[in-house]
């Protein structure tokens, strides 16, 4: 901690917490959050596997398509959940932002020392544990559901990771949509748009196995296509550096542009003089 | 039937379409989300189609589109159900059961709202599979046959969303209104024919009634219709008993004043 | 700049709106150390967006304030660290217990970790929610909640506290219990105290001084008293048992001051009392001894309504506007 000079009339010497306490203090509140509503948990949790067994199954067929990778569709799908509990993760940090905005909480906030930046950090601190949980169960599923990690327990590890930095930067971004527009009716709306960009890529089949054109150019220019691929890559390929390269690019890609545009919008919405 | 009830039906009605109707934020996403789930699989997954044993004459967006078609018709009817939960919510409710007459008409309002809206969707969803290139092999009856079916699925829908939405009386109960539709629906061939499907789910969606009424549809637009009294026999006994669980919701909602 | 004198001093101060007229129109006024200021006015006159200025969450569109010796745009921080705040929602997280939000203060304030727990059991104890103090938020009465709110704004120990309309939707006895409070914080423990409030008996019950906004600008400011006798003095209605004793109970009152004949059918007559209420047990015995049958005796007393009505042409209860202060 440091402090100034006491203003000599009795004011208190002004206090200046430590980044990592403040930080600390946003995160714990940000998980206690989290773990008290067990629906939020657990739908996240519950809704990705479920899709994951029905189109796991349902779509079994697709494999008998020429060019498919000698996989289970089981095997080529269990990505998916990972990129789907990131959205949710984004959707529950910017709502949780949002609500501090609209019932004035953030006014509470705003009048302690607490930085900006240890705010955003904290509350996507708490959002990074809940992704961890989530990314646990949904490998942990998949395993116990007979899929194979083709990159043995290191790429798990590895998986973990990418699928953790994913869910940071969309994290951002619901924090990001929240500092804008300050409702959490707004976050919310913002969902089924970040769904449709989960179809909208090759999260289904291989992008070169696309017979619709426009789709496969959706796909191709699509990010979150990149973000599966890399994920995918360590479940059914093994070590395959061009797609973990381009799946950790997209992914820091994602962190640092939501980050940046959140901190600036955390400048906006933290009206301090 | 009552004059009072349908003057209430007829109000309900009114209310839940110019509501849905004057709110973009409502009907947007009931138009939209449909057209993009027609996009999304008929356009991502049409490779299903080169899969061995297929074999669906009209193709894979026709394919797609019957299953689009009563998605969008049941999900009208979940939606339904949520405006009726923030009625509770709001205690506009109370205001329905204290003024209407006879107050069944209440449920048949809802209901009505839904299948009007459903008709638009329905409509708008149509026209964009046939710009997209769908082939439709069958004929006009055929094809009242398949909107019918619609109708069916969405009245049922609609009703099942009633029922919880007055036991619950809470806007909460979204979640529970829509979960068992969505996965009815998905526990059926959605991506591919019956015989295609293999494991657990195939033995699931045997069994699945949104599996008959899905073949159904899909046997109208190719022209060779299949399992089609089964399909129509399943819908109306199953519109027969959701009405009676209506009716509960609607009593239970009485009881608690 | 540095105003030791004052705990709080405002000069001139301004915030404008994009959309809508001003909604703080050069405003003046000073609170002294240990004094409770209450600032007075309907919805939508400007009390909450001046509290938000002053505590540093708005800034002023012109004029200058300091809060504490610190300007409220330069000094910002010093600003919030010398204030405590309970502002007009009272924004608590429904989630938490009662002491996990006090724990989370404590902890953003910079208390050391070996404090931050027993200064929350102090400030539990200090506003009677031990009992309550590991029950979610989401559980308490609105008493409860505006109690923690109170506590929350004191686990810094500042010197100056705002209070933004604090006892708004509470019942009678949770409402005296938030008075009796702040009034002990400030004759005990000699804090400043700016509360704002759009209901008289408030003001009037716990403000030292009272300053009365309409429509952006202080219309009034002084201690009740002052305001009220500004307005004029007491009086006294009487109403006869016999309507007809009227002119006797006149002439009986006019000793006492300027008489006013009220009611034509209860033959009720009222009389200003300019030496005040102390008149009231003569008046009772003149009565008496003229043998005069009496019906009712009512003391009627100026009001910080009056005050406002003689100022702007409208009673302060039931003014105000629909739309939002900020």
């Amino acid at each position: 901690m440091s402090a100034s000079a006491a203003a000599g009339n009795g004011v208190p010497a002004l206090v200046r917490p430590s980044l990592v306490d403040q930080i600390g203090a946003v995160a714990r509140r940000s998980v206690t959050r989290t773990f008290r509503q067990r629906g939020l948990l657990v739908f996240p949790l519950v809704f990705p596997l479920l899709l994951f067994a029905i189109n796991g199954s349902a779509l079994g067929a697709a494999r008998k398509i020429n060019g498919f990778p000698d996989v289970s569709y089981r095997d080529f799908a269990l990505a998916i959940p990972f990129i789907q509990g990131a959205l949710f993760v984004a959707v529950s940090a910017g709502t949780d932002l949002a609500r501090d905005i609209e019932s004035g909480f953030f006014n509470r906030l705003a009048l302690t020392p607490l930085r900006g930046s240890a705010l955003l950090a904290g509350q996507l601190g708490g959002a990074v544990v809940v992704a961890c949980v989530q990314s646990l169960v949904y490998l942990a599923v998949g395993i116990a559901s007979g899929v194979g990690i083709a990159s043995g327990f290191g790429g798990a590890l590895v998986l973990l990771a990418l699928s953790i930095l994913i869910a940071f930067g969309f994290a951002g971004l619901g924090a990001l949509l929240a500092l804008r527009f300050g409702s959490g009716e707004a976050v919310q709306g913002f969902f089924p748009l970040l769904f449709v960009t989960i179809f909208l890529s090759s999260s289904n089949l291989p992008r070169n196995l696309i017979k619709a054109d426009w789709f496969r150019e959706v796909a191709t220019y699509n990010p979150v296509s990149y973000l599966i691929e890399g994920v995918r890559s360590l479940i059914i390929t093994g070590w395959d550096g061009e797609a973990l390269a381009l799946g950790f690019g997209f992914a820091l890609l994602l962190c640092v542009i939501t980050l940046s545009l959140a901190g600036a919008s955390m400048k906006n919405r933290l009206v301090r003089t | 039937m009552t004059r009072r009830f349908y003057s209430v039906a007829r109000g309900v009605a009114w209310r839940s379409v110019h509501n849905t109707f004057a709110n973009p934020a409502i009907i947007l996403p009931s138009i939209i989300f449909p057209l993009f789930f027609l996009a999304a699989f008929a356009g991502g997954l049409s490779s299903i189609s080169d899969v061995p044993n297929f074999d669906y004459k009209p193709g894979y967006t026709a394919f797609q589109f019957a299953f689009v078609l009563l998605q969008s018709s049941a999900f009208g009817g979940v939606f339904t159900g949520f405006a009726v939960a923030r009625d509770f919510d709001s205690g506009f409710a109370r205001r329905l059961l204290l003024c209407a007459p006879q107050r069944s008409g209440i449920i048949a309002g809802y209901a009505a709202g839904a299948l009007v809206r459903w008709f638009v969707t329905g409509a708008i969803v149509t026209v964009a599979a046939l710009l997209a290139g769908m082939s439709v092999e069958g004929d006009g009856v055929e094809l009242v046959g398949l909107f019918g079916l619609g109708v069916l699925v969405n009245i049922v829908a609609a009703l099942w969303a009633c029922g919880v939405a007055m036991f619950l009386r809470t806007e909460q109960a979204g979640a529970l209104i829509q979960m068992p539709v969505f996965i009815v629906l998905f526990l059926a061939p959605v991506f591919v024919p019956l015989r295609l499907l293999s494991g657990w789910i195939h033995a699931v969606a045997r069994y699945n009634p949104a599996t008959v009424a899905l073949e159904a549809a899909r046997g109208l637009i190719a022209g060779s219709p299949v399992k089609l009294a089964l399909a129509f026999a399943l819908l109306l006994g199953g519109a027969a008993i959701m009405l009676l669980w209506a009716r509960r919701g609607l009593a239970s909602a009485e009881r608690a004043g | 700049m540095n105003s030791r004198s004052c705990a709080i001093e405002v000069e001139q101060l301004v915030r404008e709106f994009r959309k809508g007229p001003r909604a703080v129109d050069g405003i003046d006024l000073a609170v002294s150390p240990g004094e409770i200021y209450g600032f007075l006015g309907p919805n939508g006159a400007g009390k909450s967006t001046t509290v938000l200025m002053l505590t540093t969450l708005l800034p002023p569109t012109s004029g200058r304030a300091s809060v504490g010796g610190y300007d409220i745009v330069r000094d910002g921080a010093h600003v919030r660290a010398s204030i405590g705040a309970a502002l007009q929602e009272a924004a608590l997280d429904a989630i938490l217990t009662g002491r996990e939000h006090l724990t989370l203060q404590a902890t953003l304030q910079g208390m050391p970790r070996a404090e931050r727990a027993r200064r929350a059991q102090e400030l539990l104890e200090r506003v009677g929610l031990t009992e309550a103090a590991d029950r979610r938020v989401g559980g308490y009465s609105g008493g409860m909640k505006r109690r923690l709110d109170l506590a929350l704004a004191l686990v810094h120990r500042p010197r100056i506290l705002f209070l933004d309309e604090p006892t708004t939707g509470l019942d009678l006895q949770s409402r005296s219990a938030l008075w009796e409070e702040v009034a002990r914080l400030a004759h005990d423990e000699g804090m400043t105290v700016f509360l704002t409030t759009q209901y008289l008996e408030e003001a009037d019950a716990l403000a030292d001084r009272v300053g009365i906004i309409d429509h952006g600008k202080i219309v009034a400011e002084g201690t009740p008293e002052q305001l009220k006798s500004e307005i004029g003095s007491p009086s006294v209605e009487v109403v006869p048992d016999d309507p007809a004793a009227r002119d006797t109970l006149a002439e009986q009152l006019t000793r006492f001051g300027e008489v006013a004949r009220d009611g034509a059918a209860t033959g009720a007559v009222s009389v200003q009392l300019p030496d005040g209420a102390l008149a009231l047990a003569e008046i009772v015995r003149v009565l008496d001894q003229a043998s005069l049958k009496v019906a009712s005796l009512q003391l009627h007393q100026p009001s910080l309504d009056d005050v406002f009505l003689a100022k702007t042409g409208r009673k302060l209860e039931g003014a105000g506007e629909d739309e939002d202060e900020r």
